[in-house]
């Protein structure tokens, strides 16, 4: 299998502390890999140093084979890297129909105006969003900002899909539609990163899976490896309410 | 939902009805009243460029119509050009300058750049009260003999009526394009959210150096114009502030970011204006009043007249542009 993302000891620091600590990890085309890990992990932050946000102070990323280190965000997503936020980011006083079509008229294929409509209302139906898109994005409530977030970037039609907590805030429904969805845009061929605090979605979803605490990777492996792992589950019990949830869960 | 031709129309009109209105009368009066109208209108659809579809916020508007009234001045009275050439070069010297200090000035963001292109005028009067070409402080006086080579002051009063009139005309078509092309999307989302614009692949520096070059670039023709049927410019005439602070009232009253809004902002502000200063009791607090209403926009309507009638009635987005 071709490896699309590589990360080679990546180090992010906020002032003295260490966000992000040697990070090292591969992603394959056409997988779903699952980033796990407390709260303050360091989750965001290794987003952030992949998709050029940040630029990582120690380390190098790898993209289709091509050292990224340093690129500006713009480049990544001409290269087909689209991410979504944890706090989502809608254009507010943009409609929903032209905040997707920003993702598909900028992402890698650099979509005419026209094309990129027609994506747009094909994503919005996808998503169900559909008979909103005349809306101005700031009037949508937060499960359909959550949406809007992945059919910006879906529209982008990109090679790497970095999600960050999109079933956060939503309800039991709508995290089924939502996993549904995700599988979905798997089959389309789009390879998948996830950050996911709900762990029957993850474990479910994930091909393979990360464990990252006090920024570093502590553990990866399988979905069984990794709910069976002592260090996981140890870093869990510093955080009771998830380590609650995460005995719950599985 | 299908945008309706007068989205476009609309804008064409209510600049052609300012700019016909003299041709068909013929009356003084009436061609330096559209003048004034006109001249309103350019100053705020070139601003609303970078603060309506950009988000930035430039009190520095006034220096490109300066600069441009400078370098277009110079080259008719001391080096002998036809009007027209050293018009165009007023209008490129001001977005040469944009675009130069463009690269520097936005990546700052919010007040920090308001700050910043307050700085930028006060520098360039400063710069230009010592530059001894442009006649430093006294600055230049047209010889009215290069009037004589148009037919006379009077022709010329119509010649660079109708350049003004053309520049408006040109801007609506510009603005419009710019509302519904992709590079206007790219401005727009900038404006929302210039991180996350980013983040979709919009080249944001680029963008936004793009968008202050051609905000600035109208400015210039105008201050070109403006200047050179003056007959003389100073660096107090050429850089007032009160100038940039004025377009800004406009393009807020009218709806920033929309192509209709700055040309109803600048024709109603220019109509208070004169009936503030043909009030004996508030003629001289016209700047105050200004900003007062500045500040009622900002409270109340801060998405402008054209803006709050999009919001309010959404069937109005059709043709409403
Ligand atoms: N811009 C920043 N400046 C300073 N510190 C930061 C910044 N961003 C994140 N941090 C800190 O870095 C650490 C990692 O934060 P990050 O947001 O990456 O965690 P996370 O794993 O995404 O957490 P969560 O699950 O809550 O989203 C935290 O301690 C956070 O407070
Ligand atoms: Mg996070």
């Amino acid at each position: 299998m071709n490896v699309l993302l590589r990360t080679e000891n990546v180090v992010k620091r906020f002032g003295g502390l260490v966000a992000v600590n040697q990070v090292s990890f591969e992603l394959y085309e056409g997988e779903i890999l699952g980033l796990i890990g407390p709260n303050g992990a360091g989750k965001t932050t290794l987003f952030n140093c992949i998709n050029g946000i940040y630029r990582p102070e120690e380390g190098r990323i790898f993209f289709r084979d091509t050292d990224i280190t340093g690129w500006r965000p713009w480049r990544l997503a001409h290269m087909g890297m689209a991410r979504t936020f944890q706090i989502v980011r809608p254009l507010a006083e943009l409609t929903v129909r032209e905040n997707v079509m920003v993702g598909a008229a900028f992402g890698e294929k650099q979509m005419p105006l026209r094309q990129a409509a027609k994506i747009a209302d094909e994503v919005l139906e996808f998503l169900g969003l559909a008979p909103r898109a005349d809306q101005l994005a700031g009037s949508l409530n937060v499960a359909q900002k959550k949406r809007l977030e992945l059919a910006r970037a879906l529209a982008a039609q990109p090679r790497l899909l970095l999600l960050d907590e999109v079933l956060a805030g939503l309800n039991p429904t709508e995290v089924d539609e939502m996993v549904e969805t995700i599988r979905r845009i798997r089959e389309r061929g789009i390879t998948i990163l996830m950050i996911e605090h709900v762990m029957r979605a993850i474990m479910n979803l994930s091909d393979r899976i990360l464990v990252l605490n006090f920024g570093e990777l502590i553990a990866e492996g399988t979905p069984e490896e990794i709910a069976q792992n002592e260090e996981v589950i140890r870093a869990y019990l510093g955080d009771p309410k998830l380590a609650q949830r995460f005995a719950l869960e599985e | 939902m299908k945008r309706s031709v007068w989205s476009f129309l609309l804008p064409l009109l209510v600049v052609l009805a300012v700019g016909l209105f003299p041709l068909v009368t013929q009356k003084d009066l009436h061609r330096e009243t559209a003048f004034t109208l006109l001249r309103a209108v350019a100053l705020a659809a070139s601003l609303n460029i970078i603060l309506g579809f950009t988000g930035y916020v430039s009190f520095g508007h006034v220096v490109f119509y300066g600069l441009g009234g400078y370098v277009a001045f110079y080259l008719v009275a001391v080096k002998g050009w036809p009007f027209w050439a050293a018009m165009l070069m007023g209008g490129v010297a001001a977005a040469l300058l944009a675009y130069l200090i463009g690269a520097g000035i936005l990546r700052l963001r919010g007040a920090y750049f308001a700050l910043v292109t307050i700085g930028v005028n006060e520098a360039m009067k400063a710069f230009i009260y010592n530059f001894q070409p442009f006649g430093g402080p006294t600055g230049l006086t047209m010889n009215f003999a290069v009037y004589k080579a148009y037919g006379g002051p009077k022709a010329v009063l119509w010649m660079t009526y109708y350049w003004l009139f053309a520049i408006a005309i040109l801007l609506v078509l510009v603005t419009y394009w710019i509302r519904t092309s992709k590079f206007g999307l790219g401005l727009l989302s900038i404006r929302e959210d210039e991180d996350a614009a980013e983040v979709m692949g919009v080249r944001t520096a680029r963008f936004k150096t793009w968008a202050f070059t051609l905000s600035a670039f109208f400015p210039g023709l105008v201050g070109a114009i403006f200047f050179f049927r003056n007959a003389s410019i100073e660096p107090h005439d050429a850089f007032p502030l009160h100038v940039s602070i004025e377009s800004i009232v406009m393009v807020m009253l009218g709806g920033q970011g929309t192509v209709i809004g700055p040309l109803v902002g600048g024709i109603g502000y220019q109509w208070m204006r004169v009936f503030l200063l043909t009030n004996p009791l508030l003629k001289n607090i016209q700047l105050a009043v200004a900003g007062a209403l500045l500040l009622l926009i900002v409270l109340f309507i801060p998405a402008g007249l054209v803006g709050w009638l999009r919001r309010r009635f959404p069937a109005t987005r059709r043709f409403l542009l």
